[in-house]
């Protein structure tokens, strides 16, 4: 055992010295804060040119008379502004725009109420957000006009109690008898980000594993190591140096990114709200809640306005997602589906001289981890069909498929069989690749194939 | 006392047979020499001993007691192909297989600083075993095997691939652990090594035993009966002077006079006979057995066996 630990130690340390731990810890949340940051800072970037629209009114629909002339009756956004101007014809606009502040030409026909079409003349293509807003709100405008047409009495105040807007809200009834709300689309985020976590985490740190091995045959230091510890003491050592390896980048990458989203927000969109993925992070893996916060009100909940709306929900969502089960199973899938796996590198380490020939070996390995990645995106849609379900229980495919179904709430009895199985089905492995392995390291110029491989396993201890 | 009884080894890989049967008793304190042909398998009883690799059948006594994880520390090992964590700083490298051995930090960090002190390598330590040459990394892996001064010490080919100094240096502190009570086995095609440092030697040929025994004992046995006789004197009164029971096969120049090489015919017949005829036909400066080389048995019997079995076959 205490050289077992000494194995881990020296594969641990050797690992996060590299320069390449190192660029990579720092470059991981650069990426993923980019990730994040980039489409916000293109989002502001948007925001903050003020667009003038000139308007030609010639339905006078849209147009009142204000103190300093006519004005045009949509309000505007923080970037969108209007300007009504009477008595320039079009063709004029056509030979001077060039020269103008302006970003358009809002032309109103005035037979709008029967063409419902109005045109904007511009030297390049209109924003969607600056139509959609135009469209939604002269709709709104035009139906007010035709309700004021039919002379119907109190017509503001039947209108505000007609409007109506329908929102959908999912309420889960869990097993202790408490009702909880969730977003779909959050608890897919959640679930599809978990799979491809453990998905990226098995294979890097996997392939690590088999380099290693590689390393040592292909330097021949293998023999001395032998000749000091059993073969299995060895691929352990390695494989649990390397896990704690890739635990520890996850850390680091967790709190970096963290810290950084944080800063650069603070720093540079003060205004802007936090986004579902910080919330993920700041609210679920930082601040474990406890139990009972996980408890949202029921639907009777108070109306509240639309931007703490999202927020709430966003929030309920997540919190019907219990962190400690979301953390404590990816820690376990990830941990075993890894064993797993980096025993099966292992042993395709053991069996080549160099890295090129690993190649055909690593494929069958590799395809039910795809597989598995497949399965995922269809079970995010159907995270409790056949295919979710089976594929969550087969232990090459489960750490992967039952990370994305776990946010949507799996039976327990599932994820103790699955768990089970995948911890049976690594101790099956690790036993059979301790026996490849031990005969593999030692073998040079051989041909590579799973046929020799095949003859490693029978040979005596 | 054996410190290794190795009795009826077999091992077999897929199609091929590595060692047949092969036995052979290491005394406490000798420096014993495995002989033979490349892929004799000389490499797989070595693996056998380190627990390296297992035997199908047979067993490897340690002290009399049957081979162990216990006895892993007692063993230091240098394998043919040698090598090292290229990447690895040389002091963190030695640090980490001495304590792999059983060593504590502290103890191996003591061990290590005299070791490194008197092969004059301390500039070393902190340097990259990629930066180094193969004949200091060599130096470092020798080290790294005797450090834990293990009682047995298994050098797979020794002197290959070491440059003379080095190779001198070997020689000096296998004859040196020697003498402060370590057991030595090498393997190697290095015949003259094997007359000056071996005690017992195994040769294997073709996964067998096919010569074993002290090393003065074996030489005794392929004594060829020939004498080198330095003479003064015509060299035609020698010839003419000789007794048909002894050939002549050759007269030489060498700095003290000439010199003789004379074959008993019959194996009667005693190297006193033939001084009795030489005094009376010239005047003996040195007389001497001609005792066979170590290469000259290696390939006589590596040869014989070759011819047996091609005998064999028809």
């Amino acid at each position: 055992m205490n050289k077992i630990s000494l194995i881990i130690q020296r594969e641990y340390l050797t690992r996060i010295r590299k320069k390449s731990f190192i660029i990579m810890s720092v470059l991981g949340p650069l990426i993923f804060a980019a990730y994040i940051l980039i489409p916000m800072y293109f989002a502001t970037l948007e925001d903050k040119e003020v667009k003038t629209l000139a308007v030609i009114d010639d339905s006078k629909l849209f147009t009142e008379n204000g103190p300093n002339g006519p004005v045009f009756v949509l309000p505007g956004t923080k970037t969108l502004k209007f300007q009504v101007v009477e008595d320039v014809p079009l063709e004029t606009f056509r030979n001077t725009f060039e020269e103008s502040d302006y970003y358009g030409v809002l032309f109103i026909p005035s037979n709008i109420l029967a063409s419902e079409t109005s045109l904007i003349y511009s030297t390049k293509q209109v924003s969607l957000e600056v139509s959609e807003y135009l469209e939604r709100s002269m709709d709104t405008e035009i139906e007010h006009l035709k309700l004021e047409q039919q002379n119907i009495a109190d017509i503001e105040k039947i209108l505000a109690e007609v409007k109506t807007s329908i929102n959908v809200r999912n309420i889960k009834w869990t097993r202790d008898g408490k009702t909880q709300e969730s977003n779909t689309g959050v608890v897919m985020g959640v679930g599809y980000l978990g799979g491809m976590m453990v998905f990226f985490f098995i294979f890097f740190f996997g392939s690590q594993v088999m380099r290693g091995v590689i390393e040592e045959k292909v330097s021949r230091i293998i023999e001395v190591i032998v000749s000091s510890v059993k073969p299995f003491q060895l691929m352990m050592g390695k494989i649990i140096g390397v896990g704690l390896t890739g635990l520890t980048q996850f850390m680091i990458w967790m709190v970096l990114s963290f810290a950084l989203v944080t800063g650069l927000k603070a720093a540079f969109f003060p205004e802007l709200n936090r986004t579902p993925t910080e919330q993920v992070i700041s609210s679920d893996l930082f601040e474990k809640g406890t139990p009972g916060q996980d408890q949202l009100q029921g639907p009777n909940q108070t109306e509240t306005d639309d931007t703490s709306d999202v927020v709430q929900e966003i929030f309920g969502s997540l919190k019907t997602i219990n962190a400690g089960v979301m953390i404590g199973s990816f820690l376990f899938y990830f941990l075993f589906g890894y064993l797993l796996y980096a025993a099966m590198f292992a042993v395709i380490g053991s069996a080549v001289d160099n890295e090129t020939d690993t190649q055909q070996l690593i494929f069958p390995v590799i395809l039910p981890l795809i597989l598995g990645i497949y399965v995922m995106i269809s079970a995010i849609n159907n995270p409790d069909n056949g295919l979710s379900f089976w594929f969550s229980i087969i232990p090459f495919t489960s750490p992967v498929v039952m990370m994305v179904r776990i946010p949507f709430g799996v039976p327990w009895w599932q994820i103790a069989l699955s768990g089970s199985l995948l911890v049976a089905t690594f101790l099956g492995m690790t036993w059979v690749a301790g026996k490849v392995y031990r005969t593999g390291i030692l073998m040079y110029g051989k041909k590579n194939s799973y046929k020799e491989i095949w003859k490693w396993l029978r040979y005596s201890s | 006392m054996n410190i290794i009884t190795a009795s009826e080894v077999v091992k077999d890989f897929s199609g091929h047979r590595a060692l047949n049967h092969v036995s052979l008793e290491v005394p406490e304190g000798s420096i014993y020499g495995l002989l033979g042909p490349n892929g004799a398998g000389k490499t797989t009883l070595l693996r056998i001993i380190n627990q390296i690799t297992a035997p199908d059948e047979g067993s490897i006594l340690f002290n009399g007691l049957p081979i162990g994880q216990e006895h892993r520390p007692m063993i230091g090992y240098l394998p043919e192909e040698r090598g090292l964590y290229k990447k690895m700083k040389v002091g963190e490298q030695a640090l980490y297989l001495a304590q792999l051995k059983g060593l504590s930090k502290q103890e191996a960090m003591k061990r290590l600083k005299i070791w490194f002190h008197k092969f004059e390598i301390e500039a070393w330590w902190n340097k990259k075993v990629e930066e180094l040459s193969k004949g200091m990394a060599q130096k470092v892996q020798f080290i790294t095997t005797v450090l834990h001064e293990p009682r047995l010490l298994i050098f797979d080919e020794p002197f290959s691939g070491f440059d003379p100094i080095n190779v001198n240096l070997l020689k000096h502190e296998i004859l040196q652990m020697k003498e402060n009570g370590a057991t030595i086995i090498f393997s190697t095609h290095n015949m003259a090594s094997v007359e000056e440092l071996c005690d017992h030697i195994t040769l294997i040929n073709e996964s067998e035993t096919v010569l074993q025994g002290e090393i003065s004992e074996i030489r005794e046995r392929y004594r060829s009966n020939k004498y080198q006789v330095t003479f003064s004197g015509s060299d035609e009164r020698l010839a003419g002077g000789l007794d048909p029971r002894f050939e002549l096969l050759g007269v030489e120049e060498n700095g003290m006079g000439r010199r003789a090489t004379i074959r008993i015919k019959s194996e009667d017949e005693g190297s006193g006979d033939l001084i009795r005829n030489l005094v009376e036909i010239t005047e003996i400066k040195s007389f001497q057995e001609i005792l066979p080389g170590m290469n000259d048995i290696f390939i006589q019997v590596v040869n014989d066996t070759i011819k047996k079995k091609g005998a064999d076959h028809e």
